[in-house]
């Protein structure tokens, strides 16, 4: 005994001077430090803080569409106002069907902004479940699980979600269908991952040793670790979503009409692209900045959760 | 290693049979009947029950897809519906477009995005370096479909340069390759700007410098080799990029590749074309994964001796 | 040799100042250093982690990363100024005339090339020789740093080889172009008790065949009792004690190098309870004032927390930073 105090004192004293390694990890992350690092992110990078802005005014446009828009999107004066030039009356011009472009536009940000948010949740959350199922219960349930994962991911995701929309027919709705199935895998590969390192972590297993319930631990322990992982994921897949979302419209197997979705019209103005230009060019800018808005906000994102990621 | 690259080949060929199986579940749950969609509306009912069992429509599904997967790995698809010619056949006329594009795309995407990508690295913070990223990432976020109908709008019609669709000549191949490749440049370009960055944190850059190497030395010779490690498995991620993309460019430059005839397929609602040519598709990036992993494990000697 | 002036020492650091432009302000890492390193001697720089021994070394082949910098001072090595001078010349210098061992040989040799295609690149940096030649030497020096089988290791990859051979590979890299000066940083940290032994063994060796000056920095003070024979004593950033390696141990002056000896686990020693310094390591964004010793030290006095000692000389080459050696005096 006298011995193994001895030892102990003498392991105690000999680490005492050693240098600290310097990735020591944050075993349980409170919210604050999370928040507080966005926060100095986006008063630091003054591209993502730009790129907030550009969202927060999307979103309000979106959300206040039938005040912001100067017009009633489907309202057509195709004798007048048919492929009408862009002026102060309409700003982007007019349609093939006399409809004005800005006033569309402005209702086509609800689709996008719809299309980029419902799907990656959805996804996400059934991507989190089975990441943290498969990572956590190991085995059979592992396997089936990851086999399905490969399965999911050895497809183009563009192509999938084609499949899908072939079988349900185009719709919004069957969007989000399509894209919940094709994003969910990624999200459970780096959730079963960081799950897997989770549970060997000594606060996992004390709470397995005074016999805390599976699902339990794998809420109340494992899932606020991943949080930060989510969060970035999150934030990258969104442009992603609506990315995939205008591509399908822009094939024809999307939004259907009257929809008034970005890569729809982009779709129907493509036939009239060398004579009336802005119809393409307008839903396109839109998609860019929007899309761009969103990747530089998620690349902001990222780096200042980068401490929290080692895994 | 004998054993790694066998593994590895075993453990793609379920993932494959999964692919078919979802594929074909997905497709043979469709409401309609084929038969109907093949012979047109008005056809004898004792005509169209004879064909039902001639195509094995009313076998059971699960013994269905254990003919098709048969017929598969001989290279039978089966039939159109619409063009009535084999699928195979129809596949083998298009690859070779898809893949001249892809191929052409890719060497875009990696010969502009890997020197971005080191330029970006190593004037880290510096106007080069914010110019190439944000370069990179609105190649990243601006739709295929549209890029593809700026440049028809600007050099085909405005200026007159080049053809607007077209995939017989080399000028033709020019947009098309430059669109489908943008995007895969930028994702490389930022992929190899992030791991150089990180490789070149590590303690043996130091030893390099210590040595006495010049610093292009040390990032050529020594943080370059590490951080394209990673780059290579993109590659297959690439691959799986460039083919979905390439449905995109296809149907805008009207260049017959398999993407165009998935998306024909769905519009005539033609069933086995499509399962054929996505089941065919994704067999590609099946193997563009292993070979990925197999030049890995080449490439990287902790792999490769053990 | 005898073209060399005699008079001056090999490596004759003054007053360096290496400091760390963070967001969060000015790290003065080293501040106000000077160190003098004479021919054919093992040196040790002492001091807890975080105290700037390592910048201090790395500054010398400015291997200082962004965001640090130097700042001050001046670096002499053979009479020639360091600081300032143009990169090109610094990195002829690397390697060539001084050199260095890491504290991690896991990670400190390149994963994916050949251990002997390392080293003998540190040949070819510095000298024409054919790649046949360059290969026989490599061959040589592990054979000369007690490498088995030196023919096969030259083809091994890092992650075929121990700890210790790493280490070894790493100091065959080092000794390569028979540098006049090794600068080894930790050298020993990551190894286990006895391949620290063979390691200090070898070091002491080099230093007597091939008459290389080694500079050591540690924070073990019983690695320096066995190989040193002068030690510098840093603490935050400034070198608190120094005195040659009987001195220092037999005469020791500093509380803050009493602190470190009396931490020491003594098997002789009776009571169980080990000493332990007080306090923590300064945060060197916010330094206290006067001594930067004074909020751990038990000897302080008023004045300790209003004005910064200088060195005060004890004799005997003992220079001590601390006020009770002011007047040649000592703790009671």
């Amino acid at each position: 005994m006298q011995e193994a105090i001895q030892a102990a004192e003498f392991a105690e004293e000999t680490t005492r001077f050693m240098p600290p390694r310097e990735d020591v990890e944050a075993e349980l992350l409170d919210d604050t430090s999370i928040w507080s690092s966005l926060k100095s992110m986006l008063k630091n990078n003054k591209l993502a803080a730009l790129s907030l802005a550009v969202i927060v005014i999307v979103i309000l446009m979106a959300v206040f569409a039938p005040i912001v828009a100067p017009y009633d999107p489907n309202f057509q004066d195709a004798d007048n106002l048919r492929f009408a030039a862009p002026s102060m009356a309409h700003w982007l011009g007019c349609d093939e069907l006399g409809r004005d472009v800005f006033s569309r536009l402005i209702y086509g940000a609800r689709v996008s902004l719809v299309i980029g948010l419902v799907p990656t949740l959805i996804a996400m959350t059934i991507g989190t479940v089975m990441g943290l199922m498969s990572g956590y219960m190991g085995k059979k349930v592992d396997f089936i699980i990851m086999r399905f994962a490969d399965i999911v991911l050895a497809f183009p995701s563009l192509l999938l979600a084609m499949v899908v929309m072939y079988t349900l027919g185009a719709s919004l709705v069957n969007i989000f269908i399509a894209l919940s199935i094709v994003k969910w895998a990624g999200t459970a590969r780096i959730v079963r991952a960081q799950t897997l390192s989770l549970k060997e972590k000594e606060f996992v297993e004390a709470a397995k040793a005074v016999g805390v319930k599976k699902w339990i631990i794998m809420m109340r322990h494992i899932l606020p670790n991943c949080i930060p992982n989510l969060i970035v994921l999150f934030s990258l897949n969104i442009p992603d979503s609506i990315m995939s979302e205008s591509s399908l419209s822009f094939l024809g197997i999307g939004a259907v009409p009257p929809s008034t979705s970005w890569g729809l019209m982009v779709y129907r103005g493509k036939q009239y692209l060398f004579n009336y230009p802005w119809l393409t060019l307008a839903p396109g800018v839109a998609i860019l900045i929007l899309v761009l808005a969103f990747n530089f906000l998620g690349d902001g994102v990222r780096d200042a959760l980068d401490p929290y990621l080692k895994d | 290693m004998a054993r790694y690259i066998l593994k590895r080949v075993l453990i793609s060929i379920p993932v494959l049979i999964g692919v078919v199986f979802v594929i074909f579940f997905m497709l043979n749950v469709v409401p309609g009947d084929p038969v109907t969609l093949m012979m047109g509306e008005h056809i004898k009912p004792d005509l169209i029950e004879a064909f039902r069992e001639r195509m094995g429509l009313d076998d059971p599904f699960i013994v269905q897809f254990f003919n098709y997967l048969k017929n598969a790995v001989q290279g039978d698809f089966g039939m159109s519906y619409k063009l009535n010619r084999e699928v195979s056949g129809l596949i083998f006329q298009a690859f070779p477009h898809t893949l001249k594009l892809t191929l052409w795309a890719a060497l875009v995407a990696w010969i502009i995005g890997i020197p971005a990508g080191i330029l970006s690295a190593v004037k880290q913070n510096t106007l080069v370096d914010r110019g190439f990223m944000t370069f990179s990432l609105m190649g990243v976020s601006m739709p295929v479909f549209w890029a593809g109908l700026l440049l028809q709008y600007v050099f085909a019609y405005k200026l007159g340069w080049l053809p607007v669709t077209g995939y017989k000549t080399w000028q033709a191949m020019i947009m098309p390759s430059l669109v489908l490749g943008w995007s895969s440049a930028g994702t490389i370009a930022r992929l190899t700007r992030s791991n150089l960055l990180e490789i070149m944190k590590n303690d043996f850059i130091r030893t390099a410098r210590a040595k006495g190497l010049k610093e292009g030395t040390v990032v050529v010779g020594h943080a370059l080799k590490n951080a394209m490690l990673p780059v290579v498995t993109m590659m297959a991620i690439q691959v799986s990029s460039l083919l979905g993309g390439a449905v995109m460019t296809e149907s805008i430059f009207g260049i017959p590749g398999l993407g165009r005839v998935a998306v024909s397929a769905i519009g005539d609602r033609d069933m086995p074309l499509l399962q054929g040519t996505i089941i065919f598709t994704t067999m590609l990036i099946i193997a563009g994964n292993l070979i990925a992993d197999l030049l890995y494990s080449v490439l990287d000697p902790r792999i490769r001796v053990e | 040799m005898s073209e060399l002036q005699k008079n001056e020492e090999l490596l004759k650091i003054t007053d360096l100042k290496t400091h760390f432009f963070t967001h969060k302000g000015v790290v003065p890492a080293v501040d106000g250093v000077s160190i003098e390193i004479p021919r054919r001697q093992i040196v040790g720089v002492v001091g807890e982690s975080g105290c700037g021994k390592s910048v201090t070394a790395m500054s010398v082949l400015q291997l200082i990363s962004r965001p640090g910098k130097i700042v001050g001072g001046s670096i002499r090595l053979d009479g020639r100024e360091l600081v300032g001078a143009d990169i090109n010349e610094i990195r002829s210098i690397r390697g060539n005339k001084v050199s260095v061992i890491f504290q991690e040989p896991m990670t400190s040799l390149n994963p994916v090339y050949t251990v002997g295609r390392q080293v003998s690149e540190a040949i070819t940096a510095h000298q024409a020789v054919s790649q046949e030649e360059a290969r026989q030497r490599v061959v040589d020096m592990f054979k000369a740093v007690g490498i088995p089988e030196a023919e096969k290791r030259y083809k091994s990859y890092p992650h075929q080889l121990s700890g210790g051979l790493r280490q070894r590979v790493m100091i065959g890299m080092a000794m390569a172009c028979q540098p006049q000066l090794l600068i080894a940083d930790e050298p020993t940290t990551a190894l286990d008790v006895t391949i620290e032994a063979q390691i200090l063994h070898l070091m002491k060796q080099l230093e007597h065949d091939f008459g290389t000056s080694i500079m050591l920095i540690t924070h073990n003070l019983g690695v320096v009792a066995e190989v040193c024979d002068y030690v510098y004593v840093m603490y935050a950033g400034k070198i608190m004690e120094q005195a040659g390696i009987f001195d220092l141990f037999d005469h020791t002056a500093h509380p803050y190098t009493k602190g470190l000896l009396n931490s020491i686990p003594k098997p002789t020693a009776e009571k169980r309870r080990l000493y332990n310094i007080k306090g923590m390591v300064p945060n060197l964004l916010r330094l206290p004032k006067g001594c930067r010793f004074s909020p751990r030290c038990e000897y302080a006095r008023p004045e300790c927390f209003e004005h910064e000692p200088e060195l005060y000389d004890a004799g005997n080459q003992h220079l001590v930073r601390c006020f009770l050696y002011k007047n040649g005096g000592g703790p009671a």
